[in-house]
C-alpha cells in the first residue's frame, strides 16, 4: 500500500470543488486469475472520509463496483481558498491511507 | 468513528458547519455517523441492497442528473456523475442494477457538501445505473441505462 493519493482542490465561486485520485487495485473477489484459474482475492476500499477545515464533509462506503484507481469528485459549499482537505480510506484488509491538500 | 467525533466536538466549540446543521435538525446524528451497512453492499439483487439501506419504494425525481456514457465501451471504467437538486440532500447512493453485488457506493454528505458526486464504477452488463437520493428523511430515486460492450467484472 502507501501508494501516493492525488487530491485536487480549486475554488469555483464560493463552492470548492474537490477531485480524488487514490491508488487501489479495487479487486472484486469475483474476477478469475487468466493462468491459474484461481478466483482473485476481494481487494478494494470499503470507506472513504472526507475533511475540509477539520469537518467531515463525506464519508463513502464502496464496494469493488468502483474502478480500480478510484475517482472521486464532490464539491463542498462555503470552503474558503487555504482550507485543508483530508482524504482517508480504509480497505477490506485493514489497510489505510490518508493525504491532504489545500483549497488553492 | 473517533476522528469523526472530534470534529463534531470541535464544530460544537467553533459552531462549525456540522455542528449548526444537526441542532438544526437537518441532520440527524445517526445518518451522519452510519451510511448504508456493510451488508448492504453485499446484496445480491436492488431490493434487498435497499432493505438492507433502509430505503423503501423511494419516489421518482426529475431533480436527480445522471451523468454518465450511453453506450460504455469498456465496462470496467463507467464514468458516472450524479447532481441532485433536491434541497437538503445528505446522502447519494449508486447502484448498477445488474452488477452480482448491485450496491456500489454510499455516500453521506455533510458540513455544506453539494448534492453532487463523480466516480468512476464497472458495470458487468449493460444495465440501469440507478441514484437513491436521501433529504429530509425523504427517498427519491433516478434511473439511467447504460449499455455495455465488454464487461468489466472478470468472468
Amino acid at each position: 500500500m502507501a501508494e501516493p493519493m492525488r487530491i485536487r482542490a480549486t475554488m469555483a465561486g464560493d463552492v470548492a470543488d474537490v477531485k480524488v485520485l487514490m491508488n487501489h487495485p479495487m479487486e472484486t473477489g469475483q474476477r478469475k486469475d487468466a493462468k491459474t484459474g484461481q478466483l482473485v482475492p476481494a481487494h478494494y476500499i470499503t470507506e472513504v472520509t472526507a475533511t475540509v477545515g477539520g469537518n467531515t464533509v463525506m464519508k463513502a462506503g464502496l464496494s469493488g463496483g468502483i474502478s480500480k484507481n478510484p475517482y472521486l469528485g464532490f464539491k463542498v459549499k462555503g470552503a474558503k481558498a487555504g482550507d485543508k482537505v483530508t482524504v482517508s480510506w480504509v480497505d477490506n484488509k485493514g489497510d489505510k491511507n490518508s493525504a491532504d491538500a489545500t483549497i488553492g | 468513528m473517533n476522528a469523526f467525533r472530534r470534529n463534531v466536538l470541535k464544530g460544537a466549540a467553533g459552531a462549525g458547519t456540522v455542528a449548526v446543521a444537526v441542532a438544526a435538525g437537518l441532520l440527524k446524528p445517526t445518518q451522519a455517523l452510519a451510511g448504508a451497512p456493510r451488508s448492504a453492499f453485499e446484496a445480491k439483487n436492488v431490493g434487498d441492497a435497499m432493505k438492507s439501506m433502509g430505503v423503501s419504494a423511494p419516489a421518482d425525481s426529475k431533480d436527480i442528473t445522471i451523468k454518465a456514457p450511453d453506450i460504455a465501451e469498456n465496462g470496467a471504467v463507467v464514468p458516472v456523475e450524479i447532481t441532485s437538486g433536491i434541497a437538503g440532500t445528505t446522502a447519494i447512493a449508486l447502484i448498477a442494477e445488474k452488477n452480482a453485488t448491485p450496491l456500489v457506493a454510499d455516500f453521506d454528505l455533510s458540513g455544506g457538501t453539494q448534492g453532487f458526486v463523480s466516480t468512476r464504477i464497472k458495470m458487468g452488463q449493460t444495465a440501469l445505473i440507478r441514484a437513491v437520493v436521501t433529504a429530509g428523511g425523504k427517498s427519491y430515486t433516478a434511473a439511467k441505462e447504460v449499455k455495455v460492450t465488454i464487461g468489466g467484472c472478470g468472468g
